[in-house]
């Protein structure tokens, strides 16, 4: 309870919204995102929630509103009104994007070892043997065996792959991690230790998330608040639960009540 | 220019597209190792046959220029003699064999031995000028991150090489830091030409078929991107020249009958040619006549 | 420690035409520190809805929700997430972990996730997992694999791991044998002894009548039929 009122949010989103011709893309979105905070973002395709994602990540410029990110240098800073050189800098460092699927996250005709290695390398790390530790050590936090660094990603399964997206993106210790279906295509069991496997890195890092998907059990597992997306608008939110459990809009009780219970 | 085809206009290009070449030169000696976008023309030979050297070449020659032209070191090759025999008769320039002597000198793959001194041009033919090219297809993102100074991805091209091979295994073509900003595509000259690259002559690079140009202007700082636990070694084969004796000269490996027999010998005739004229001998050099 | 003011709690069902259900109204309750209360009421009443409502899982249609400092009823997500770490602890009857993650650490993690060291929560998972009579050769194990009573005993550790000022429990000794039965009592009345304050649901009467100082019938909170 004690750090509750030091910090501030690490990325605050103010009435954002973006628009593909007449047709919405997302609208009338706001929201304050903690350090430490995994939030969730589900809806339907089409809903409006990889548009959204792709606004606060910088990947798209949204027409209207602002996305305030915590910088180290100089505190909250307007992402979609900051320089192209920043918002680069910022995607190499502070925030991590894991694609639903790994081939766009990843470079497939470089090792898995210089996959891992890119972003150090990017941030100026110079000396081969670190760099090498550095990945193994990743390798083996995301339950790769050190005997595939040299292997190219196109020789891995699509569990493989993903978690290797993952370790690539995590090495450099990031803040935000922007994650779009992470664990889409991807067999159930698969699933779970993918899902084990953010959650151990989410806590030990400190580590805030924003995860779009579709299924609502990933987001119980993983996500602290959730937000329900349909037709650009966010029709609900709040702890994910509470949404879950207890849904206010007709939309999430239709959505809720169209999941089977196993 | 008494041995000048007047069919043509003074060393083929017409005077505009000549100022427009030199716009780009100037604008490449003025960023060193940025690579600056021209209008390539159609030459009469085909590209990759030195297209974007020749239209250097032709944009800063002038009458009273002695030219010299090598492709991998040697004078003599078919590539080398019909680039030298083009300006002779579009430009009636006189041509030469000698490093020393030139004030142009256009190369394919390699820096002449013999040190080159203020007043001469080097003109390079480039195939590919975009050293980030092999790792980002997209020419937009590749500009970007010249802009940005985001080099990473040049290093991780060469852990790559020290991930398969156990050390930096690109022997040529070896990305170098120009002032301390721009990554540049050296051509592909061995890497052992690259410590030359800083010297008191004008480089150009031309790149016909991707119609860019860059330049480095003299004693500009040129240093070969490496590890601190790799560090960049202008390696060459552990061998004098058979022919010269030449122990500091870059070789190429001739094999001489079909059992297995081979020799080394300087890459660079005019260098080799030069050392043997004044009395040096290699291994297998033939005995004088005389 | 937990004060209830005038909590009323309504259902609206926008898929079958909007029908709103009240299922609760005027809820009054307060629950000092190291007290006990039991809810009561036949299937349905609306315990178990009260209970969610206290832990932020339901919402409150009015009315407030004191746990310690905080109204539950009022608070925005970070606030109940930050009470739930911290003060407030809920016994399910459900056990809900990510698959894969060993028994030991689906018990340490409460601690963990209040800063307590890895060692030391580990210390007290294997404690609280070896009273309530888990095999050692479980611990290292997905509890998603294991018996209902095992699951439900796993849960029972979970609950109890973090010293949380306030607690909810839901059936804790459903499902028991007399031993595990025990431990669960001495767990909740060493909760007490500590200044806990706990609200629980129990259908077993005797343990009831054993923990509890107060039972609260929750028939008197449902609203008035329509007519």
């Amino acid at each position: 309870m004690s750090n509750l009122q030091e910090s501030g949010p690490l990325l605050s989103v103010r009435d954002v919204a973006k628009f593909y011709g007449a047709r919405v893309g997302c609208r009338d979105v706001s929201f304050d995102l903690w350090p430490g905070e995994v939030m969730g973002i589900v809806g339907e395709s089409g809903s409006g929630k990889t548009t959204l994602l792709n606004c606060l990540a910088g990947q798209l410029t949204p027409d209207h509103g602002e996305v305030l990110f915590d910088t180290r240098t100089d505190g909250l800073k307007d992402t979609v009104r900051m320089s192209e050189p920043e918002r680069r800098m910022l995607r190499r460092t502070d925030w991590a994007f894991v694609h639903q699927h790994a081939h766009e996250g990843l470079r497939m005709n470089v090792s898995a070892g210089g996959n891992v290695g890119e972003r150090l390398m990017a941030v100026g790390a110079r000396n081969y043997g670190q760099i090498r530790e550095e990945a193994l050590d990743w390798l083996g936090r995301v339950e790769i065996s050190g005997e595939r660094i040299d292997d190219r990603p196109s020789a891995f399964s699509g569990g493989m792959r993903q978690r290797l997206q993952i370790a690539r993106n995590l090495v450099t210790g990031p803040r935000l991690v922007f994650m779009d279906e992470p664990t889409g295509g991807l067999d159930v069991s698969v699933q779970a230790r993918l899902l084990d496997l953010l959650r151990g890195l989410v806590r030990e890092m400190g580590l805030s998330a924003i995860i779009v998907t579709h299924d609502l059990a990933v987001v119980r597992l993983l996500a602290d608040r959730l937000m329900v997306m349909k037709g650009g608008e966010v029709v609900e939110a709040g702890l994910t639960d509470q949404v879950l459990d207890d849904p206010q809009h007709g939309y999430t009780q239709l959505l809720v009540s169209s999941v089977l219970q196993v | 220019m008494d041995g000048q085809d007047q069919a043509y206009n003074f060393a083929y290009l017409d005077e505009q597209t000549k100022r427009m070449i030199r716009r780009a030169i100037l604008k490449g000696l003025a960023v060193p190792g940025y690579q600056v976008p021209f209008a390539s023309r159609e030459m009469p030979m085909p590209y990759g046959w030195g297209t974007g050297g020749v239209q250097v070449s032709a944009a800063v020659m002038v009458p009273e220029d002695r030219f010299k032209v090598i492709d991998q070191g040697a004078d003599d090759t078919t590539n080398a003699v019909s680039i030298r025999k083009f300006f002779e008769k579009t430009a009636g320039v006189a041509v030469t064999e000698r490093t020393g002597e030139a004030t142009v000198i256009q190369t394919r793959h390699r820096i002449p031995e013999e040190e080159l001194g203020e007043g001469q041009v080097l003109v390079y033919q480039v195939p590919i000028p975009e050293p980030l090219r092999f790792l980002e297809p997209s020419e937009v993102e590749t500009r970007k991150m010249h802009a940005l100074e985001e080099y990473g991805l040049m290093h991780v091209k060469l852990y790559e090489d020290i991930a398969r091979h156990g050390a930096i295994s690109t022997a040529y073509a070896y990305p170098v830091k120009v002032e301390g900003r721009y990554v540049m595509d050296p051509s592909p000259i061995p890497k052992f030409d690259n410590p030359k690259m800083e010297m008191a002559a004008v480089q150009l690079f031309g790149a016909g078929r991707e119609q860019r140009i860059y330049a480095l202007p003299p004693y500009t700082k040129v240093v070969s991107l490496d590890f601190e636990d790799h560090p960049f070694d202008p390696s060459k084969a552990d061998h004098p020249c058979d022919l010269c004796g030449a122990e500091d000269s870059y070789l190429d490996e001739v094999i001489v009958d079909d059992a297995g027999g081979r020799m080394f010998v300087c890459s660079d005739t005019d260098y080799c040619g030069t050392r043997q004229a004044n009395g040096h001998r290699g291994a297998l050099a033939a005995e004088d006549a005389a | 420690m937990i004060r209830i003011e005038n909590l009323s709690k309504t259902f609206t069902l926008h898929n079958q035409g909007g029908a709103v259900i009240p299922v609760m109204t005027g809820a009054e309750l307060a629950v000092a520190k190291g007290e006990c209360i039991a809810l009561t009421g036949a299937s349905g009443a609306g315990k178990s809805t009260l209970m969610r409502m206290i832990y932020g899982n339901y919402l409150a249609a009015s009315g407030h929700i004191w746990v310690g400092e905080v109204d539950v009823a009022a608070a925005n997500p970070r606030e109940i997430l930050e009470l739930r770490r911290h003060t407030l602890g809920y016994v399910s009857q459900f056990l809900r972990v990510v698959p894969r993650v060993p028994t030991l650490e689906v018990v340490a993690e409460p601690l963990l996730s209040v800063g307590v060291a890895k060692e030391a929560a580990l210390e007290r998972a294997r404690d609280l997992l070896g009273r309530l009579n888990i095999p050692e050769t479980l611990w290292s194990l997905s509890p998603t694999t294991f018996s209902g009573g095992e699951q439900q005993r796993v849960n029972i550790a979970r609950g109890f791991a973090h010293d949380y000022p306030a607690l909810l429990l839901d059936e804790p000794t459903a499902s028991l044998d007399a031993t595990n039965r025990e431990v669960v009592l001495a767990l909740i009345e060493e909760a007490k002894a500590r200044g806990a304050a706990i609200i629980g649901i129990f259908h077993d009467e005797a343990a009831r009548d054993r923990v509890c100082d107060r039972v609260i019938d929750v028939t008197g909170y449902a609203p008035p039929r329509a007519a």
